[in-house]
C-alpha cells in the first residue's frame, strides 16, 4: 500500500509481550516504511513510532536480531537473511505481514 | 497513620503490597509486567511515588520502567546500556578472556537526594548512572576499567554487580559488590575505585586471599554508620568497621555460613539478619526448616528465628536482594523465597507471617515506609 510520501504501509505482527509493552491493540500494527522495504527499514520505522521497542527486537548497539526472536513473511523464515534484503512484494503491498515471532522455549 | 509499601520482584512479574502501620492486612497489586523477570524495583528515598523497575527476559532483553505514582502506572524509560569505549575482556569460567557483554540490570539504587538520579548495577559487571529519571544511562567506567577488571570472573549466576550502597553522609562514597570479583569502594562519586577485600578468605580460588576474585553475595550497612559494613559471602559472614579496608569473620554459631541475604535492623545498627542456606550444590535451607538468624551483637552470636516459619519439609532459597526492613518504631523485616512466599515480621524477627504463599519465585524485596 503506497502513501503520498512515497513510503509504503507495512503490516507487522508482534509477539504479545511487545504489543503489551507498546500498547498496541490487535495482533498487527501498520507502519509507514520508506522504499526499499527491508527488515532493517521496518524495524527502524517501528522503533521510531514506538521507542519503547528499542532493544527488544534487535540489540541497540550491534543491531543484531535478538537470539530468541525470528522473522517470517509469506511462509519464509527470513531470520538469517540480510536485514537489508528487500522483503517479498506481498509484504510491500500490505497483503501479508512481516511476522516477528518469539521462539517457543521453556519447559 | 504510617503506611508500608513492599516492592516485590519475581521471575514472572512485579507485585506491590501495601498496608497501614499495623502491617496486618495487605493489599496486593500485580502482576505488573506479567511474564517478565523483575530482578529489582526500588523507590526514591526523596519521592516515594518515584519507583524504578528492572524488567527483562531472554527474549526481549532489558527494559527499565518508571512509575511516578507509587506503582499504579508505569512507563518504559531508557534501556540503552552501552559500555564506555571498547569494553575489552574479562575472564570466563575457563580462565580465558571473554568479551564484556551486557545482559541485564540486577540492582537499581535511586539517589538519596534527587529522584531523577539513579544508579544501576548490571551484568556483565558495570555501574551505570542516569541523571534524567532513567531516560539515558552512562557508564561510570572507572570501575570496569580498574586494573583488575580483566581478571574478574563470573559466579554461577553470572558476573553481576548486585549491591550498591551510597554513604548518606558523603554521597561521593559508594560501595558496590560483584560476584565473583568482590567488593569495591569509590570515594569520588564513582570516578575511581579500589578493591576492599582484605580479610576475605575464599579457599576455592587459586589465591584464597587475593585482592579480587571473591564471591561476595551481598553487603548491608546501617544508614547511621555507613563505615560499618556487613557481608554475606559465598561462604562466611563478615564485617568491616573501617569502610571495607579490613574484614573479620562473624559467622560464629550459624548452622552454615553460606547464604545470600544480609540486612540490618532499622534502629539497632548491631542487629543483623541472615538466612543460612545449605550449599554448595543444594541451595536450600538446612534440615527442611526455614529460619532467619539474628545477631544482636554485630555478629558471632546468632539466634534462630522460626516462629511462624515452616519447620519441616521446606526447601526454598532466599536470594540476595530478597530481604528488607521498614523504618517503623517496631522494625518490620520482610523476605521472599524461591518458593514464592513473602514473609513479614512486625516485631523485628521474633515472629513471622506469610503475606502471600504462591507468587512466582521471588528475586527481590524492597520496602518503603510512607508517612
Amino acid at each position: 500500500m503506497s502513501t503520498l510520501s512515497g513510503s509504503v504501509s507495512v503490516r507487522v505482527e508482534l509477539p504479545a509481550h511487545l504489543r503489551t509493552l507498546s500498547r498496541i491493540s490487535g495482533h498487527e500494527v501498520r507502519i509507514d516504511v520508506a522504499a526499499p522495504v527491508t527488515v532493517a527499514g521496518v524495524l527502524d520505522a517501528l522503533e521510531a513510532a514506538y521507542p519503547m521497542l528499542r532493544g527488544t527486537i534487535r540489540d541497540q548497539m550491534t543491531r543484531e536480531r535478538r537470539a530468541f526472536l525470528r522473522f517470517f513473511a509469506c511462509q519464509q523464515d527470513l531470520s538469517l537473511a540480510s536485514p537489508d534484503q528487500p522483503l517479498p512484494d506481498a509484504v510491500v503491498r500490505g497483503v501479508e505481514p512481516l511476522i516477528i515471532l518469539g521462539a517457543v522455549a521453556g519447559g | 497513620m504510617a503506611q508500608v509499601r513492599l516492592l516485590v520482584g519475581t521471575r514472572k512479574g512485579a507485585f506491590i503490597f501495601t498496608s497501614d502501620g499495623t502491617r496486618k492486612n495487605w493489599q496486593i497489586a500485580g502482576p505488573h509486567f506479567g511474564g517478565w523477570e523483575i530482578y529489582h524495583l526500588k523507590g526514591s528515598p526523596v519521592d516515594s511515588n518515584r519507583l524504578y523497575a528492572s524488567q527483562s527476559t531472554s527474549w526481549f532483553g532489558q527494559l527499565i520502567q518508571r512509575s511516578d505514582d507509587g506503582g499504579a502506572t508505569w512507563n518504559p524509560v531508557g534501556n540503552k546500556f552501552a559500555y564506555d569505549g571498547i569494553p575489552g575482556t574479562h575472564m570466563w569460567y575457563d580462565g580465558k578472556p571473554h568479551p564484556w557483554e551486557f545482559k541485564r540490570v540486577w540492582h537499581i539504587e535511586p539517589s538519596l537526594a534527587d529522584p531523577d538520579e539513579v544508579l544501576a548495577g548490571v551484568e556483565d559487571a558495570a555501574l551505570f548512572q542516569s541523571k534524567d529519571g532513567g531516560q539515558s544511562w552512562s557508564e561510570l567506567s572507572g570501575l570496569r576499567t580498574h586494573t583488575t577488571g580483566s581478571a574478574w570472573q563470573p559466579g554461577a549466576g553470572g558476573m553481576c554487580l548486585h549491591t550498591i550502597i551510597v554513604d548518606p553522609g558523603d554521597p561521593r562514597r559508594i560501595f558496590i559488590a560483584i560476584s565473583a570479583a568482590g567488593a569495591f569502594r569509590s570515594d569520588d562519586g564513582g570516578a575511581t575505585w579500589k578493591p576492599i577485600n582484605r580479610g576475605l578468605y575464599s579457599k576455592y580460588i587459586p589465591n584464597p586471599t587475593a585482592e579480587v576474585g571473591h564471591c561476595v553475595h551481598h553487603i548491608a550497612a546501617h544508614p547511621s554508620r555507613p563505615g560499618v559494613l556487613f557481608m554475606q559471602k559465598h561462604w562466611d559472614v563478615m564485617r568491616s568497621d573501617d569502610a571495607g579496608e579490613n574484614w573479620i569473620e562473624i559467622s560464629g554459631n550459624l548452622p552454615t555460613d553460606f547464604g545470600f541475604v544480609i540486612d540490618v535492623h532499622a534502629h539497632e545498627p548491631e542487629t543483623l539478619y541472615v538466612v543460612p542456606i545449605k550449599s554448595d550444590s543444594e541451595h536450600f535451607v538446612p534440615d527442611g526448616k526455614l529460619r532467619v538468624f539474628r545477631s544482636r551483637t554485630g555478629g558471632n552470636e546468632w539466634e534462630p528465628l522460626s516462629k511462624g516459619l515452616p519447620d519441616r519439609d521446606c526447601y526454598v532459597n532466599v536470594l540476595r536482594d530478597a530481604m528488607a526492613v521498614d523504618k517503623l518504631d517496631e522494625c518490620g523485616v520482610y523476605f521472599g523465597t524461591s518458593g514464592g512466599q513473602v514473609y513479614a515480621s512486625v516485631d523485628a524477627g521474633d515472629s513471622w507471617t506469610a503475606i502471600v504463599r504462591d507468587l512466582p519465585p521471588v528475586l527481590s524485596v524492597e520496602v518503603q515506609t510512607l508517612a
